[in-house]
């Protein structure tokens, strides 16, 4: 008899588990919500505290900063009535009145002034304080306020640099410089599950931010910038993989897709057609070979380094390894950054030579003679392993040395062996930009000492001209200062340049108006839902 | 058997205690640095890492993080991920979905394994005998990410029957498609059981007596054959319990389920001791329990078995 009940249960979970699928086959319609793929953000959303995409992503749309960035990069007042500067030193920041968080309280100069420095001191331990460090007052060792920072009425504050920088307007549409209102102050922990912004979107309620799921947001009807959404509100998905977000696309379940899966990087044109979105991003990708390892130092250093770069011929591996969905590097920023230039005297060396490579090569020899194996070191979770091998094989066929890749199992273990400059072998490097300006693909990396100088370069001649270059009085004049420096940079190639990313994507048939910003990520307040 | 099952559950504290020890080592045996992770491949601010570092008992001799961390769990403390999160929320969010995967997986896969199973292994050596041993083979050599990649593009993408992959509720409906795939199999290890324990068990002089008692076809098959041979079957599927609780990583990757899996695999990937050894412990738990149950199980299904006093 047992049996027979055991089977009659079966027969009663198969009955509810098919009735629970007829009943919840529903569900969506949501009115005027645009669906986009994202990461689960790293770290709790504060504005001083993220420095990966999945939550700049998410502030971007619920916060208003002093500037934003348009479709090309051009930074465009939103909260900033003026920025002002004489000697690029000073600079006087005049905000517009009458704007509100989404609890109410009115922005003022000091929201800002009160986060930034919440962002700079030490002791708060935020991700992204090196972000301030251009302001008078800050310190690396100890935790003391920016006294650079003051505020002279409700809707104007001052700002005294510790040195003069041509681009600080520029850099302020990076999320680190959005304000913040008294109720973070209050109780930071909680405000980073439920963060209160001033931008075009805020979170459709507390509790919004589902973990490891997606966060709902909704329009925010007070704002009253220029980034007025053309939809209702965003929801946000974390996908695990871009294969998984990728099927949603197809079958319409997913508005707007940033990033295209390796697996579908073939067909994905034919699949979408018109829907298909691929243009340029502001990603730099490189490997650094580091003067201390052994035959790369000196003159010896900068011939190995230039026949390295002369043995790889970047066309033929982007076709070959991504489809094309990489663009060949003339340079070390990107061409989606104005001031950009393909042709800057001495950037012949990124372009395939295999005699010539052989020659330089054989010069290096003379002044000591080639011995051991080059390696570069890469983070396996991340799909690098492709180009690399490709790349040492490429140099190894051409130069006939020993060349391979070095793998290290994850991206935290790759990193502590760079930083800590245990690390002999060369290793990859890559940069996506804060803020649309040459600068920043420049300084945080080549300048001695800086914070992202992985390779330890150190050249005066480039400090020098970076100096100028901030000190210049039009950002067209900074550039040509900062040209001037890749020139030399050509030279001893502190990284060598590889490709520039490029953002590809697709869309729904369900939106129209689907476009992607100079850094990759879909413009969401302008989507528009059929 | 209450005593039995007291001696199971105390046996569970040192088991518990050893595997939290062992795996809470490995997570700090692991190389390379969370914290310079945590910057990406940006500059690392060395006092703000050094803060850090304090703030998550980094800087602390191992056994020290260990004390902390299990005295934190008395009072209901799992620790907290880099994200802010405390860790027993992640737990309660996602084991829950990965639960009920499991366990519509392991509905698929008695309702077709044992049912495909007990019809081969009666008529043995005919069509459908050797069909389903065919097919079982194809499930057998296929891996698991070709089968869910093609149920995902056939019956999400080009007939609609259901999403392509899972929404944040994760409800039972939605994950009737990646329970399937994740029987696939096993459903094809459970016929094979089935069908030998079945053929096996069809052969032994009870099921002749019960026959020459005069006892229908049908009562014999269910009582005396289908109960007897299931003892293999169900020490597989109480295995398969715990693999599809912590086996599930790449199907939970391909339809995007919001479980244990994932989770647990970007914990890994990121560093985060308190995450990863609460997840581990959890699961080693339910294992524990999974298997008493399976015990339990055995002398309800064979009377010669006996738990003693």
């Amino acid at each position: 008899m047992r049996n027979v009940k055991i089977g009659a249960a079966l027969v009663a979970v198969a009955a509810t588990v098919a009735l629970t699928l007829t009943g919840c086959a529903g569900g969506g319609g949501n009115d005027n919500i645009i669906t986009t793929n994202g990461s689960e953000p790293q770290n709790p959303l504060v504005t001083t505290n993220t420095n990966e995409t999945g939550g700049g992503l998410i502030l971007d749309s619920i916060y208003a900063g002093l500037v934003y960035y348009d479709a090309k990069g051009a930074p465009v007042n939103d909260m900033a009535e003026s920025i002002t500067s004489t000697d690029n030193i000073n600079w006087d920041i005049k905000i517009k009145s009458g704007w509100k968080f989404t609890n109410g309280e009115e922005v003022t100069a000091d929201s800002y002034v009160n986060a930034w420095q919440y962002g700079a001191l030490l002791d708060n331990a935020q991700l992204n304080s090196y972000y301030f460090d251009i302001i008078e007052g800050f310190s690396y060792d100890k935790s003391t306020p920016l006294t650079g920072l003051t505020v002279v009425s409700p809707t104007e504050f001052t700002v005294k640099l510790a040195a003069p920088q041509s681009d600080f307007p520029l850099r302020l549409g990076y999320s680190g410089f959005y304000p913040l209102p008294k109720a973070f102050f209050d109780d930071p922990k909680s405000f980073g599950e439920n963060p209160i912004g001033n931008g075009p979107y805020m979170l459709a309620e507390k509790g919004a931010w589902k973990h490891n799921v997606d966060i709902n947001l909704v329009k925010n009807p007070d704002y009253p910038g220029a980034r007025k959404p053309l939809n209702g509100g965003l929801d946000i998905v974390f996908y695990a993989t871009l294969e998984a977000a990728y099927a949603d696309l197809q079958a319409d379940n997913l508005d707007v897709l940033a990033g295209i899966p390796d697996s579908a990087l073939k067909t994905y044109k034919q699949d979408l057609g018109d829907r298909a979105v691929q243009q340029g991003a502001a990603v730099f990708q490189s490997f650094t070979i580091p003067e201390r390892l052994a035959h790369f130092s000196g003159d010896e250093g900068n011939l190995r380094r230039q026949a390295i770069s002369m043995s790889i011929n970047r066309p033929e591996l982007i076709q070959a390894i991504f489809n094309g969905t990489r663009q060949p590097a003339k340079d070390f920023t990107s061409p989606v950054i104005a001031g950009w230039s393909p042709d800057i005297p001495g950037s012949d060396v990124l372009t395939f030579n295999a005699a010539k490579a052989k020659e330089l090569w054989a010069q290096a020899n003379k002044i000591s003679p080639w011995s051991g194996s080059f390696q570069i070191a890469y983070n396996a979770d991340g799909g690098h392993q492709g180009w690399v091998d490709a790349v040492t094989n490429q140099i190894k066929n051409t130069l006939g040395i020993d060349a391979s890749g070095a793998p290290y199992p994850t991206f935290g273990e790759f990193r502590t062996a760079v930083t800590d400059k245990t690390i002999a072998t060369a290793f990859r490097t890559g940069w996506q930009a804060d803020y649309p300006a040459l600068a920043n693909f420049l300084e945080p990396i080549y300048q001695t000492g800086a914070g992202a100088n992985d390779g330890q370069y150190s050249n005066a001649d480039v400090d020098a001209l970076f100096l100028k270059g901030n000190s210049a009085k039009s950002l067209d004049e900074a550039n040509k200062f900062f040209q001037q420096a890749q020139e030399i940079l050509f030279k001893e190639l502190p990284a060598v340049p590889m490709w520039y990313g490029i953002t590809d994507g697709g869309f729904s048939t369900k939106v129209s108006n689907v476009a992607f910003g100079w850094n990759g990520v879909p413009i969401l307040y302008n989507v528009v839902k059929k | 058997m209450f005593g039995y099952i007291l001696r199971r559950v105390l046996q569970a504290i040192p088991v518990f205690l050893g595997t939290t020890l062992l795996i809470y080592f490995m997570v700090f045996a692991m190389p390379g640095d969370p914290i310079v992770a945590l910057f990406g491949d940006k500059g690392v601010n060395p006092a703000v890492a050094d803060q850090l570092r304090h703030q998550y008992h980094l800087d602390q001799p191992f056994i020290v993080q260990y004390l902390i961390y299990i005295g934190g769990l008395f009072v209901g403390d799992f620790g907290t991920s880099f994200s802010g999160q405390p860790v027993a929320n992640i737990l309660a969010q996602t084991f829950p979905v990965t639960i009920r995967l499991a366990m519509l997986s392991l509905l698929f896969e008695m309702i077709v394994g044992i049912g495909i199973g007990l019809v081969s292994g009666l008529r043995k050596g005919k069509w459908f005998d050797n069909s389903a041993l065919v097919m079982s083979l194809i499930f057998i050599s296929l891996p698991i990410f070709v089968i869910a990649f093609v149920f995902q593009f056939f019956f999400a993408i080009k007939l609609g029957w259901a999403r392509p992959t899972v929404s944040g509720a994760a409800n039972w409906g939605e994950l009737i498609l990646p329970a399937i795939v994740l029987a696939t199999v096993s459903i094809a290890y459970i016929i094979r059981l089935t069908r030998a324990s079945v053929i096996d068990t069809a052969d032994q002089d009870f099921v002749r007596t019960a026959y020459s008692k005069g006892l229908s076809r049908g009562r014999v098959v269910r009582v005396h054959i289908l109960r007897n041979s299931l003892i293999p079957v169900v020490t597989f599927l109480a295995v398969d319990f715990g693999v599809l609780l912590v086996g599930a990583t790449v199907t939970e990757g391909i339809f995007n389920v919001p479980g244990v899996g994932r989770t647990l695999y970007q914990a890994i990937i990121r560093g985060e001791g308190p995450t990863v050894v609460s997840f581990v412990t959890v699961m080693v738990l339910i294992y524990l329990v999974v298997n008493l149950l399976t015990d339990l199980l055995y002398a309800a299904l064979d009377p010669r078995i006996r738990y003693g006093k």
